[in-house]
This record gives C-alpha cells, sequence and structure tokens, in this order.
C-alpha cells in the first residue's frame, strides 16, 4: 500500500513504503571536521573486480611505472568496468591478494608501489561543451573513467546510463537519502561539491536525454548539506530539478524503496527502474561524472566515512582507491584498545572483515569500527515468539518469520515461495527481532543454497543433454553403417538377379521399391521421435528449475559464482547454530 | 588483526524477549491488587503456587530435553503462562488443582510441543480449560465479593482453603461463595427472569465499584499501556472488544429482555483478560495485521455466542482456543502483498 505519507517542506506529495525502522543515526561522529585530503599510503592494492561485473583485464606488467590516472586494467565486456592508477608509481605485483568479501577470499588484483610524485598522466580534454556534443561520446567518457555507482552496490554506471532505445527515461532520480546510521560521505560530499553535483545533474540529464523532472530525494537530518544543494540549485537553476526533503527513515535509501517515496511507484518484483522511465544514482556518482566529462579525472578516489568509537579520529576522508584499511586507520591514529569488529559500510547492512589487510574499493563508503559496548550484535539467539515485528518493519511486506522458519527447515520451495528473492538483505527484521535471530543470515544462506542447486542442475541437465546428443549421434552412425551395408547387400543381389521386376532403376537412377518408400516413412518417425524427445527434454527442463532463478536479472547471475564461494562458509555457520 | 566476523545487521536495540515479557507481568499488577483486595489472598497464593510449578516444570523438562535451562527460565514466558492462569482460575481453588493446571500448561501445552515458539495452543487458556472440564464445580465457585470484610478469609485462613479444604469457623462454603455476574445472569434467565428484573438486583453496578468492573477496569488501562509500549498490537484487542460490543448491542436492540447491553459484557468474566492479555499471546494468535482481526474478531464472536447460547457461563478460553486452531489457515489466507507484486491469495 502506499498511502499518502506527508508532504516534504517544499509542498511535495510524499509516499510512504511498509515498515522500516529508525536506527540511531550517530553520523555527528564523523561530521564535525571537513574531509580530509588523501594521503598516499605505502602500498595500493587494486583489485581488478572493484565492481559487479566481469574483473578488468591487466594492461600493465610488473616493474612497470605508471602515472596518476594512467589506465592499468580495461574494462572486459560490457558489464565492467576501467581502473586507473590512482597515484605515479611502480606495479610491484599482479597476483591474488585478500579483499573485502565475506568469505575471506583472494582475488586478483594489481598491486603499486606509489613513488610519492603524483606525476600525472595526461589527461583527456575536458568536455566543457558537453551539451553541444553527441550523448554516445559523454556516455563513452563516463565508461572510460571506471565510474561504478558510488553509493556501495557498484554497479557500472555507463550500463544504467544506456538502457536502450525500448525504455524512454524520462526522469532522473538521484539518491541522496544516505539513509545507513553512522555514514556521512554522501552528506559531507554534498556540503563541499553541491556545485559539481549539479553539473553532474546536468550530465546525466543529457546523457539520457531527460526531459522530465530530476528529483533529488534527501533525508532531513543533513540540514547542512540540504542548504548547500539550495543554494547550488539556485545558482545554477537546472529546469526541472526538485530538492525533495523526505523523512528520515531507514532504508529510503534503497532504491526502490526511494523511487516509492518520491513518486509513489511500486516497482515490479526483479524491475528495475528504467521500466518505468527512470534511472536513480548516487550522488558521488554524479559528482564522479562531472569530474570525469567536465575535468577528464578517472574514478581514483572517493570520499569514505570513518567512524565508530572504536577508531581514534573519525572523519570523512578522500581514499585512493586501493589504499588498505589498515594503514588509512594506521594514518589517522589507529583504533581505540578493544576493538573486536571493523565493517564495511553501515551497521544495518555492512559487511563484516575478517582483517583490515583488504584494500577499499571504488563501492566502499564507509569503515565503522564500533567501540566494545557500541554496537549489540552477538546476543545469543532465542526462539521465535511469532510476534510479527520482523514482518512490520519489512520494507518489501515479505513475511520474515515464515522465510526462517522454511530456511531452517530446508524447504526451499516453500522459501522461494514466501518471495526469497524479493528480500533486499536490508537488515530491519532482525533489527526489530526481540528474539534476535540472525534472520538475514538464514535469508543469505537460502538464497546462496538456491543458486547452488540451480547451478548444479544446470549442470547436471547439460551433462545429460550431452550424454544424450553423443547417444543419438553413435546410433545414426550406427544406422548409416546399416544402411550402406543393406544397400552394398541390394546391390549385390540385383546384379545377381538383373531380370528381377524389383530394383528397376527410375530416371533418376535411384533405387525404387520398398526401400526408396520405406525411407521417408522412417525419417518422418525419426523426426517425430525427436521432437517428443526435444519437448520432454524442455519440459524436465522446466520443471527442475527453480522459480525465481529462472529470471535471475544478469547482476543476480554473476553473483551466482561468488555465492557459491560463500556457500561452504555459509553451510557450516549453518551447521554450528 | 583479525576482526569478528558476523552477518548484518550489526546492531539490535536492546529489546528482548524478556523485557516483553517482563511488561506483560508488570500490566497485571494493577488486577491483581485489585483482585487481593477484593477476593482476598487466595490470588497471591494461586500465583506463588502457579509460578513455582511452572518454573520447576519448565526447567526438568528442558533438563530432560537436553536443552539449557537458564536462557528459558530468564525469558519469562512460563511465569507469564502461570499468572494469567492463577488470575484465571477461582481464589479459593484446591491448591493442586492450581498445581496441575501450571503443570499441564507448561509440560503438555507448551513444552512437548517444542517449548516457546512452538505450542500452538496459549498454554494458560489449555490449563484453564484442563481443569473446567475435569473440575467444573470448583472452578466455578468463586469467593464472593460481597462477604463482609470481616468474613473475608485473611493470609492463614486462604492457605488452610487452599491446602486443608477447611473455610474459617462460623461460616459455610454457601456463605463464602456466590456467582459472577455471567453465573447471575444465566440463573436467572434459566429461571425465566427478564435481563430488566436480573438488572434490579443487588449484583449489578456500572463502574459503581462492583469488584469485577474495578479489575476490569485495572486490565482495560493496563492494556493499553501495553499498547502504547508496543508490547502488543492494537489489532486484536480492538477486533476482540468490537466484535463482542457490536453483537451484544444488536442483539440487546432485538431483544432487550433476553440480552444485557454490550457494556455488561465488557466488564464481565474474561473479557478484558482475554482482549489484551490473552489473545494477544503472540506465539499462538494469527501474524498478519488482517489475520489478527480476523483472528480476534471470531473470538468475540465465539465469546458472545458461548454465553449467550453456550453451556458455559464465560467462554474466553475455549473461544481462544479454538480460534488458536484455525490460525494456520488464517495466516495462510492473509498474508500481505509482497511489494512489487500483485495481490493473491494464499501462497
Ligand atoms: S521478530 Fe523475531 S521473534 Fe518476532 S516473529 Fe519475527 S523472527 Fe519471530
Ligand atoms: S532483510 Fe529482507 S526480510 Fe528482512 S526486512 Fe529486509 S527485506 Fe524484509
Amino acid at each position: 500500500m502506499s498511502l499518502p505519507r506527508d508532504l516534504s517542506p517544499s509542498g511535495r506529495r510524499l509516499w510512504r513504503f511498509h515498515g522500516g525502522v529508525h536506527p540511531p543515526e550517530e553520523k555527528a561522529l564523523s561530521t564535525a571536521a571537513p574531509i580530509a585530503p588523501a594521503l598516499i599510503p605505502d602500498r595500493l592494492v587494486l583489485p581488478l573486480q572493484q565492481h559487479i561485473g566481469a574483473p578488468a583485464q591487466p594492461l600493465v606488467a610488473v616493474g612497470e611505472r605508471v602515472l596518476k590516472g594512467q589506465l592499468i586494467a580495461q574494462a572486459d565486456g560490457a558489464v565492467s568496468a576501467n581502473l586507473h592508477a590512482p597515484t605515479s608509481g611502480q606495479i610491484s605485483a599482479i597476483g591474488e591478494h585478500p579483499v573485502a568479501h565475506p568469505s575471506g577470499l583472494n582475488a586478483p588484483c594489481i598491486l603499486l608501489e606509489p613513488d610519492g610524485e603524483e606525476r600525472r598522466a595526461e589527461l583527456p580534454e575536458p568536455l566543457a561543451d558537453f551539451a553541444q556534443r553527441d550523448p554516445g561520446e559523454v556516455l563513452a567518457r563516463i565508461r572510460w573513467a571506471g565510474i561504478v555507482g558510488l553509493g556501495g552496490a557498484a554497479f557500472p554506471s555507463a550500463i544504467k546510463l544506456a538502457p536502450g532505445p525500448d525504455l524512454p527515461i524520462h526522469s532522473l532520480i538521484i539518491n541522496a537519502a544516505e539513509c545507513e546510521p553512522y555514514i556521512s560521505c554522501d552528506d559531507m560530499l554534498m556540503r563541499r561539491d553541491a556545485a559539481k553535483l549539479v553539473q553532474g545533474i546536468h550530465i546525466l540529464r543529457h546523457v539520457l536525454g531527460v526531459t522530465g523532472e530530476c528529483l533529488i530525494g534527501i533525508e532531513d537530518n543533513k540540514p547542512e548539506a540540504i542548504t548547500a544543494l539550495q543554494q547550488a540549485l539556485a545558482a545554477h537553476a537546472p529546469a526541472h530539478t526538485e530538492l525533495v526533503v523526505i523523512p528520515t527513515l531507514y532504508p529510503s535509501g534503497g532504491e526502490k524503496q526511494l523511487i516509492q517515496v518520491l513518486t509513489g511507484q511500486e516497482l515490479a518484483s526483479k524491475g528495475i527502474p528504467a521500466q518505468i522511465g527512470m534511472v536513480c544514482h548516487n550522488v558521488g556518482t554524479a559528482v564522479a561524472v562531472a569530474d570525469a566529462v567536465l575535468r577528464g579525472i578517472p574514478l581514483i578516489s572517493r570520499i569514505v566515512t570513518l567512524t565508530g568509537r572504536g577508531l581514534a579520529q573519525a572523519g570523512n576522508q578522500e581514499v585512493l582507491i586501493g589504499t588498505l584499511a589498515a594503514d588509512l586507520i594506521a594514518q589517522r591514529g589507529g583504533y581505540r584498545p578493544g576493538v573486536t569488529r571493523l565493517i564495511q559500510g553501515g551497521p544495518m547492512m555492512g559487511q563484516a572483515l575478517h582483517s583490515d589487510q583488504v584494500p577499499l574499493t571504488k563501492g566502499a563508503n564507509c569503515l565503522l569500527a564500533p567501540a566494545p559496548a557500541e554496537l549489540d550484535a552477538s546476543a545469543p539467539a532465542g526462539p521465535c515468539i511469532r510476534c510479527s515485528q520482523c514482518a512490520d518493519a519489512c520494507p518489501v511486506q515479505l513475511l520474515p518469520q515464515q522465510l526462517y522458519w522454511h530456511t531452517r527447515a530446508k524447504d526451499m520451495d516453500k522459501v522461494q515461495d514466501y518471495n526469497l528473492f524479493d528480500c533486499i538483505e536490508c537488515g530491519c527484521c532482525a533489527y526489530v527481532c526481540p528474539s534476535h535471530i540472525p534472520l538475514v543470515q538464514y535469508y543469505r544462506f537460502a538464497k546462496n543454497s538456491i543458486w547452488t542447486q540451480a547451478e548444479e542442475k544446470r549442470k547436471a541437465e547439460h551433462a545429460r543433454q550431452r550424454h544424450e546428443a553423443r547417444q543419438q549421434r553413435l546410433e545414426r552412425v550406427e544406422r548409416e553403417r546399416k544402411e550402406k551395408i543393406r544397400q552394398k547387400n541390394e546391390a549385390l543381389r540385383r546384379k545377381d538377379k538383373p531380370g528381377s521386376d524389383q530394383g528397376k532403376p527410375d530416371a533418376a537412377g535411384n533405387p525404387s521399391g520398398n526401400e526408396a518408400e520405406t525411407d521417408p516413412k522412417k525419417a518422418a518417425i525419426a523426426a517425430a521421435l525427436a521432437r517428443a524427445k526435444a519437448k520432454k527434454a524442455a519440459l524436465a527442463e522446466q520443471g527442475v528449475q527453480p522459480k525465481n532463478t529462472a529470471e535471475l536479472t544478469p547482476a543476480q547471475q554473476r553473483q551466482v559464482e561468488a555465492a557459491e564461494k560463500r556457500r561452504a562458509q555459509a553451510a557450516s555457520q549453518q551447521e554450528s547454530e | 588483526m583479525p576482526f569478528q566476523v558476523l552477518s548484518s545487521p550489526h546492531d539490535h536495540p536492546a529489546r528482548p524477549v524478556n523485557r516483553l515479557m517482563l511488561q506483560v507481568l508488570l500490566a497485571l499488577i494493577p488486577a491483581i491488587a485489585i483482585i487481593t483486595w477484593f477476593f482476598g489472598f487466595g490470588l497471591l497464593i494461586n500465583l506463588t503456587l502457579a509460578s513455582a510449578t511452572a518454573l520447576l516444570a519448565e526447567a526438568a523438562v528442558l533438563r530432560l530435553r537436553r536443552r539449557p535451562v537458564r536462557p528459558a527460565l530468564f525469558d519469562l514466558s512460563a511465569l507469564v503462562s502461570a499468572w494469567l492462569l492463577a488470575i484465571a482460575v477461582p481464589t479459593i481453588l484446591p491448591w493442586w488443582m492450581v498445581v496441575l493446571g501450571s503443570l499441564f500448561a507448561i509440560v503438555v501445552v507448551k513444552q512437548l510441543y517444542g517449548g516457546l515458539g512452538y505450542n500452538p495452543f496459549n498454554p494458560a487458556m489449555a490449563g484453564y480449560l484442563l481443569l473446567l472440564i475435569s473440575y467444573p464445580m470448583e472452578m466455578t465457585q468463586r469467593l464472593s465479593p460481597s462477604i463482609p470484610r470481616e468474613h473475608m478469609p485473611d493470609l492463614l485462613q486462604s492457605l488452610q482453603i487452599s491446602f486443608l479444604r477447611v473455610i474459617p469457623p462460623g461460616t459455610t462454603w454457601d456463605a463464602l461463595t456466590g456467582a459472577t455476574p455471567l453465573d447471575e445472569l444465566r440463573t436467572k434467565l434459566a429461571m425465566g427472569l427478564r435481563v430488566d428484573q436480573i438488572h434490579s438486583g443487588s449484583f449489578w453496578g456500572h463502574l459503581t465499584g462492583q469488584p469485577w468492573e474495578w479489575v476490569s477496569l485495572a486490565l482495560f488501562i493496563s492494556g493499553l499501556w501495553l499498547i502504547y509500549r508496543r508490547v502488543i498490537s492494537w489489532h486484536i484487542p480492538l477486533a476482540f472488544l468490537g466484535s463482542l460490543s457490536a453483537l451484544a448491542f444488536l442483539f440487546f436492540l432485538l431483544d432487550p429482555q433476553r440480552y444485557p447491553v454490550g457494556f455488561f459484557h465488557l466488564v464481565s468474566g474474561g473479557t478484558m483478560l482475554g482482549a489484551f492479555f490473552i489473545a494477544t499471546d503472540p506465539v499462538t494468535a494469527s501474524t498478519t495485521p488482517l489475520g489478527r482481526l480476523i483472528y480476534a474478531a471470531a473470538i468475540g464472536v465465539i465469546v458472545f455466542a458461548i454465553r449467550s447460547w453456550g453451556g458455559y457461563p464465560d467462554a474466553v478460553a475455549f473461544a481462544v482456543v479454538l480460534m488458536n486452531m484455525a490460525v494456520p489457515m488464517i495466516d495462510h489466507y492473509t498474508q500481505p502483498r509482497v511489494t512489487g507484486h500483485k495481490r493473491r491469495l494464499g501462497p
């Protein structure tokens, strides 16, 4: 139900999504000081895959000297992103290195030893007159710059900006909600770079050919950013662009939730905004776009919130992509005593890191090190008392306790009946659960096991088809061999009895008679058999395909592989329950 | 340095189950005080017996099931069941019946189904029904609030009644006990009297200080407090009280000689206890918003039907347990529409 909730301060009608929670905000911890400039660490670790999609292909060799902004790895295919050297220095290695991944797995990375000289590569010319240029040319620049969604999802931005001719875009949504508690990088960015953001919006509109409105959705807990943006908007007066202040409610910053709050439109399950003529970009992405187009600067740094009472010095900092979390924190004074947890992202959806020896990638928006008593996550889980508080809090109106129940029973069909794949893993349910059940962990486990199952079934089906094809081939070869022998014998027989009325060659010289009549018949039977077989295979395929996985989005498809890796770990966690 | 790795979210506000249960217990205290004031110390004895039995039984069964005992005892759910049972039964019940009811509630209704969260029936009400069906005489024998205060049994005498079935000298069982308003109504209607004739008897008050009404009022206010504290949701009390009053009012309009006004139903018997404390038990109630409304409205209907035409004077326990059975079906057909999906019936 999307009932009108209330009005924004500017008088615009707002809608609300179901549920949501109000965690304590704690943004003030990191907003006291302005954004600190980037520091150059002793080494940079640049994963080839910092985005959803295929890893980039390295263009450099070990020992090579590179310049700041130089392209060092190239996007591999459409869903991928370029990688540039964040500073000048020498490539010291290309190989596996620990990255921020739930399983603590290693991933291929380029290691760069900065020389501290900040020698710049030659940058492409600024496209100051972007409005006069072909949108495709501007888009190419954005793609070149290796920009991915900076809100955390790290989806290559160029793809979202080219939804194709069958999906005309009329509205641009700028996500400035930043609803996770603690995180303030977007807030601080808007305070500092409001003008750049407005430039970025102009560019995005041009590339998308948006003629309709542009809505900037921002939660009302960021008054300074709101003022800065209002001023920038007043100065640049872009047409149809409106800053919409929305009430603070987690997860307003979810793409679907934000669109619902701003427009009242509900995206179909598995739908993307482009299907309703909208594209949504994060403020950091828009600023990166402005930098790339107007200044020729690729995405080599981003703002990261360093926060939590477990850090000596909380704040926001410009960070070179590839800086190790440990180096960054050390440069800022290190940890306070007693820290046992480090989270990349916010307390609601962030990912706990095994170690701080992992690089900050393009999608990393926050490092959170809570003091021992700060965030409570380890309370033992009790039994579900069916209180439904989880269902009341779920922004997607799922029934989290049913999902939990059926996951525990390992009834994956039922879990999918209850729309597991609509879960955005926002954590609202687990947050309110009085029994402290780690609900989201169960949903991840369920998703992973379904993906793995689907993958196994796909493989099995593939193997079965291969086997059948081989069988058919063998049969055909056998048939042909027999046919040849038979024809040979026939010919011999005909030679023996030349006066026979049968086997009189016709005009075309083909043997006539029984054989000639039965052959088409045989072929027809064989064809019918093959058709039946194909039909059966298709049916079988439909039968074995798990319902939701049949229509996975490309992004989900790609997550399958990552998920498979995680599964072992998730399974062991499940066992130890 | 290696860090602790937990799944998101990384924060849980402290709102554990035992806090919720504790608030339910606190909310019962005003009513307990009023009952003790009007009906003597029997309730305190029942509370003690039921609580001790429940805790011991829970601990013993968990030990047998090789489950951790401490967290289960500290979630306070056993105490809540014990208290509700103790408040529901007569204050002059023999001690062993209280123990039996509590034992049955915890061991059979709760733990044999798997403990907290797994029991399909409300333990307190199932225990109550066991006693009502097995010992109908004792279960309907209530201390009369109208006996003079100097004849009200003191603590020692209450203990004697409970443990030895010995009543204070100079009085009789008949003098001590009396009918509840619902009993009274039932008997007199059966004798052919009209509601207005019964009404003129000494028994009825409309918030004129009648003990039953004070107890109901206390439970009502406590219930509102629980809603305010978000321990329970408003759906169930509203639908239960709403359907009960609506039906009562409708029949009152149709035949005022046979049916008392709706208000009478609200302040009589187990209505308020049922609406705010029993039907709202999360474990055994429906879990969807629409389902809760249906579940509770149906309880109101059953309560009215049994009170008006059934064989028992009060019916909250029957109604709740009956509707407990219907919960899986109600839940199945009242699932909310998942965002981004079309509405459909059932999963
Ligand atoms: S919030 Fe927790 S205890 Fe309550 S129904 Fe949901 S899972 Fe069960
Ligand atoms: S994590 Fe999933 S089930 Fe839980 S509240 Fe968020 S969307 Fe709903």
